[in-house]
């Protein structure tokens, strides 16, 4: 082949190359568009996994909100938590504020056994559709419908339904407590709450609002709103509205006084050492006296 | 009592299935398999029952071992597959050539997208075209029916060569009777000897309500229009388009190729659109590009059209106020 | 050439098992549950206390705005509760419960059978009248009668269409009715034209109820203006934008009303309540339904009152049978099943239907085969399989322009997917977001005009 070809080809590429260029260098003067530089180190140092726990769509926008905030309170990645708000104050030069790490719990403890299926659901698959048409596959119509939109909506992996149950349970170690699934479920069983220390928490684990003899009837572990748990709390941290108690996390000590009072054990408690047994050999007369007294209630 | 069931409605269904449809074509294609059996023999039958058995023993293959899925074998459309990719192929095609066209077909045409709904190409088409272009010189060795062993081309090859040699289509003696394009007895892949067996396979299709007349009747108008406007203008360096129409599976491709649900579009005029588009570029490859035949190629281009197509091609709504 | 109307449409076996079971009365239950709500729009609010002594006609609820529909108890007695009680649906519903002591009637009813032919009201008392006796629409849909009846200023009403098509398979309570009470329907249907000044009304009929086409041709022939029209057996024909296509050739337009092609439409068995408000002073307190099924030992129609427990019904028509997986409230194709049967019938309980076991489940969904009957069956031409895929993936503007808003949830997708998907499912939960994403911007516009205009007054 002749040599001259090949140079006319490689010189005749390189002025189109060259000619683009220009024109692109010059495009892209005009049209520039000014975006603050730290919103690009800010999306940076944020997790990019655009889950909009933040309530913003996506980490460039949580990024550009961050920038252009006051203050860093009301802000929070749940993802990254407390170290990436930290890198993000230092490069806003802007206080970082501690947030308690949140998890997310499922407020219904409904399992097969519990709570019977009174009719069979066989629909789509999905727990928006359930609820819309219908209150659910058991009497109660507050509980888990167990299509799982919670698991499909959590990007992390974190909830997974347990075919024994067919409750969903959360994965503590992966929750970011981004919200998606509290925002899936359309019964509003998923709540995020405060981790607690050493992972230790409290919850009531029902949300249904019938009376008592109904959610009893419907399912063996409802509360059903007897109020024993909060005539036993010293911390005022237990409403019961709506015949269904509600522990506030803020309030609550962790005493578990009120887990034992609860006749159908309605009231969670998550990562706490095994109770002491209640027997009559317990060591201090105080402490026997108050299992006794726990029991009588209990009944 | 028994528990009982709640669903959003409707609590009826018309009973329709994937195997319903699936088996259907199957049974349309049976007039076609018995012509192509009667003039090919044994050959034919090797042919058809290796491409089926590798269709459906491929996807089976690939859902359990590599999908690892349930098995989607017992909807049909793998049989249909291997059937039409069969009758897309020379009677005398080696067998393992047939085998590499179904692994192509099932395996990179249709599994890669996800199985039966995802394929973007009809999976047949995408074999056969893969073969032809591998194998150019075992795909266009056609026997003829007629006389036992011997070879020959297929009468838009005859038609192609003559054209080029310079002669007129009225020159070219070779080129078989109407009637014997109609009833079978020509050169040509298995599927596409008889144009009576594929349209007794479209009376089926359309009385059982698997497929409409949009599609086939615009694959066949558009070509017949565009052959006859050729036709009229240089009878001599162009064939009539009784004859386009009747060779080189331009109704095997009508009636079962265009019309593979997943790679047609959705609305009717779209159908139409897509089936015209079809027609079309048949004819233009025919008289104008490299290959004597073109259906296989214009389905392919149009299967790729078809995302296009729905996604303009709206189907008429209820209270639309005409433009 | 028989009329339909023109997109779409499918023909399911029609199943009409119970069309010569001629109509029954049903013995009054014991206690009768009355939901406050039974009609679409605001729930009624209770006039009676727990104690207190109702007859039978009394006015129990009082319906709280335009779009509302008053509530009249259905039997003599105490009134025991007003509680939430458990709907047909599993989720809780305000209701009174009313235990039954004798069958004491308001005065002024006319209870007898014979018939009032002479229409003496003005159109304005009709109108009146049947928004005090809390007609709505029977045919399923609940919409109250007298706001449709109402056309609004600037709008003209050309035609009256009663809708007699019971499209639905198995369901016959329409068809008895025109059989049993021909003569009260047309009185009921010359009521409405005289409540809406026009001289032009078509009772749409589907060819599978000759008897019922032959019977109103040859009754209708004493009444001027009133034409009988035979149409051809095509579901959803039932369907209002569909009836009124096949009987006039008009289409009403995406989001507009069936006044904007000047016509109205009414369910035949509302005529016949609007014949008993009107002629007899009678309220809404007792319906025809029909209670039928393939394993039911005898499919019957009953005339009901209102809040009789669904058990009493299946019972009188012989029963519980053992292969029975599903009871829809309503037909097959639009009805949704009951949750529990301890619960009551109400204004829009057009029928029963009993499922057996093996048709109860539906058939394993598969891949979308695109094989675009959907599109073929869907009677207001839009995508299903396309909608479902962007309800599924929560793309609602998109959604949105897919036209999800017209879908009338009929179920013809459903009914002809050979791979068994849930598409209306889907496309049902996307329409519910997409017409709550265009209530609350509608709301925002308005409230911004509404700012906009108190800033002005303000300037002023």
């Amino acid at each position: 082949m002749d040599f001259s070809f090949i140079m006319i080809t490689v010189a005749a590429l390189a002025a189109t190359g060259l000619v683009a260029a220009v024109i692109l260098y010059f495009v892209s003067q005009k049209f520039k568009v000014f975006e603050d530089p730290r919103i690009g180190e800010v999306e940076a140092v944020l997790p990019g996994a655009n889950c909009g726990g933040c309530g913003f769509p996506g980490c460039h926008g949580m990024a550009c909100a961050l920038v252009k905030a006051d203050d860093l309170s009301s802000l929070s990645c749940p993802v990254g938590g407390q170290d990436v708000m930290q890198k993000v104050a230092t490069i806003l030069g802007k206080e970082a504020v501690a947030a308690a790490p949140k998890v997310a719990v499922v407020r219904c403890n409904g399992t097969c056994e519990a709570r019977p299926k009174t009719v069979e659901y066989d629909g789509a698959k999905s727990c928006a559709i359930l609820a819309a048409n219908f209150g659910g596959e058991t009497n109660c119509s507050f509980g888990c419908l167990g299509c799982g939109d919670c698991v499909s909506a959590c990007q992390f992996g974190a909830i997974k339904m347990n075919q024994e149950t067919g409750l969903p349970e959360v994965d503590e170690e992966k929750c970011v407590a981004c919200g998606a699934c509290v925002k899936a479920c359309p019964k509003s069983i998923i709540e995020l709450r405060n981790k607690g220390p050493k992972s230790r928490r409290l919850f009531v684990s029902c949300v249904n609002k019938d009376k008592g003899a109904a959610a009893m009837k419907a399912c063996k572990n409802a509360c059903i709103g007897c109020g024993k748990c909060a005539k036993e709390c010293q911390f005022d941290a237990i409403k019961v509205e709506n015949n269904v108690a509600y522990i506030d996390f803020m309030k609550c000590r962790l005493c578990r006084k009120c887990a034992a009072a609860c006749p159908t054990h309605a009231i969670h408690e998550l990562n706490f050492p095994p109770r002491p047994a209640v027997k009559p050999e317990a060591k201090t007369p105080e402490a026997q006296a108050q299992a006794q007294e726990q029991a009588a209630k209990a009944q | 009592m028994n528990k009982l069931t709640i669903a959003p409605s409707p609590h009826v269904h018309s009973g329709d299935s994937v195997r319903r449809n699936m088996f259907g074509v199957a049974i349309a294609l049976v007039p076609a398999l018995a012509t192509s059996l009667w003039f090919f023999g044994l050959d034919a039958l090797a042919v058809i029952l290796t491409s089926v058995v590798a269709c459906v023993a491929v996807e089976y293959l690939i859902q359990k071992f590599i999908l690892k899925v349930p098995t989607t074998i017992s909807d049909g459309s793998a049989i249909v597959t291997g059937l039409i990719l069969a009758f897309n192929l020379p009677p005398a095609l080696p067998l393992w050539i047939v085998v590499i066209g179904a692994i192509f077909a099932i395996g990179v045409c249709k599994m890669t997208f996800g199985g039966l709904g995802q394929n973007i190409v009809n999976p047949a088409i995408g074999g056969r075209v893969f073969l032809l272009m591998s194998f150019p010189a075992q795909m266009t060795t056609w026997t003829l029916p007629d006389v036992d062993g011997t070879t020959g081309a297929t009468p838009l090859g005859l038609l192609k060569d003559g054209l080029k040699s310079g002669k007129t289509v009225s020159d070219i003696v070779e080129l078989p009777a109407t009637s014997d394009l109609f009833f079978g007895g020509i050169g040509g892949s298995l599927g596409e000897v008889s144009a009576l067996a594929i349209l007794i396979g479209l009376a089926f299709l359309l009385i059982a309500r698997i497929i409409t007349w949009h599609i086939p009747v615009a694959v066949l108008g558009s070509m017949a229009v565009l052959q006859g406007i050729f036709f009229l203008a240089s009878p001599e360096s162009f064939a009539s388009p009784v004859f386009t129409l009747l060779t080189g599976g331009a109704l095997l491709g009508a009636v079962f190729m265009a019309t593979d649900y997943v790679t047609s579009p959705m609305s009717t005029n779209g159908m139409i659109i897509y089936g015209c588009g079809i027609g079309v570029l048949t004819v233009l490859i025919r008289n104008f590009g490299a290959y004597p035949e073109g259906m296989s190629f214009a389905i392919l281009i149009m299967n790729l059209v078809t995302p296009l197509i729905n996604r303009f091609c709206k189907p008429k709504r209820f209270g639309e106020i005409a433009k | 050439m028989l009329k339909t109307f023109k997109i779409g449409g499918i023909h399911p076996n029609d199943m009409k098992l119970s069309a010569g079971s001629s109509i029954r009365e049903l013995a009054v239950p014991a206690e009768v549950k009355i939901p406050v709500s039974q009609h679409i729009g605001a729930p009624a609010q209770a006039v009676v206390a727990v104690g207190d002594t109702v007859k039978v006609g009394q006015l129990i609820a009082q319906s709280t705005g335009f779009v509302s529909a008053n509530i009249h108890s259905s039997v003599s007695g105490k009134v025991k509760k007003i509680e939430e009680f458990v709907d047909a649906n599993g989720y809780k519903k305000m209701g009174i419960i009313i235990a039954t002591e004798g069958d004491e009637w308001m005065e002024g009813i006319d209870r007898t059978n014979s018939i009032r032919r002479e229409i003496t009201m003005e159109p304005a008392d009709i109108i009146k009248r049947i928004q005090e006796m809390g007609i709505v629409g029977m045919g399923g849909a609940t919409f109250p009668a007298h706001v449709k009846l109402s056309v609004p200023p600037g709008k003209k009403c050309e035609a009256l269409i009663i809708n007699a098509v019971e499209c639905e398979p198995y369901l016959t309570s329409d068809h008895r009715l025109m059989l049993e009470h021909g003569e009260e329907v047309l009185i009921g249907v010359k009521i409405l034209m005289r409540a809406l000044g026009v001289n032009k009304a078509y009772v749409g009929i589907e060819n599978n109820k000759p008897d019922a086409i032959d019977n109103l041709k040859r009754l209708a022939t004493s009444f001027e203006g009133i034409e009988i029209v035979p149409l051809k057996l095509r579901y959803p024909q039932g369907g209002e934008k569909q009836l009124i296509d096949a009987i006039t050739g008009r289409q009403v337009p995406s989001g507009k009303l069936p006044i904007d092609v000047g016509a109205v439409v009414q369910n035949v068995g509302t005529v016949f309540a609007i014949y008993e408000a009107v002629q007899k002073n009678k309220p809404l307190i007792e319906r025809i339904v029909c209670v039928t099924g393939k394993p039911l030992r005898e499919p019957s129609n009953f005339m009901v009152r209102i809040g009789t427990p669904v058990t009493a019904l299946i019972d009188a028509a012989g029963g519980m049978p053992e292969d029975c997986g599903k009871v829809i409230g309503g037909g097959p194709m639009m009805g949704r099943p009951f949750t529990r049967l301890d619960v009551p019938v109400v204004k829009g309980t057009s029928g029963i239907t009993l499922m057996n076991v093996e048709d109860s489940k539906r058939r394993e969904a598969s891949n979308c085969i695109r094989c675009a009957k959907c599109v073929n069956v869907c009677p207001m031409g839009l995508e299903p399989y396309l909608m479902a895929t962007l309800a599924k993936l929560g793309r609602y503007d998109d959604l949105r322009e897919a036209h999800v808003m017209d879908c009338i949830e009929c179920g013809c997708c459903i009914f002809t997917c050979p791979s068994n998907r849930p598409i209306l499912d889907y496309v049902r939960a996307g329409k519910a977001k997409v017409g709550a994403q265009l209530r609350a911007e509608a709301a925002a516009r308005k409230a911004a005009a509404d700012a906009a205009k108190a800033k002005e007054a303000e300037g002023k």
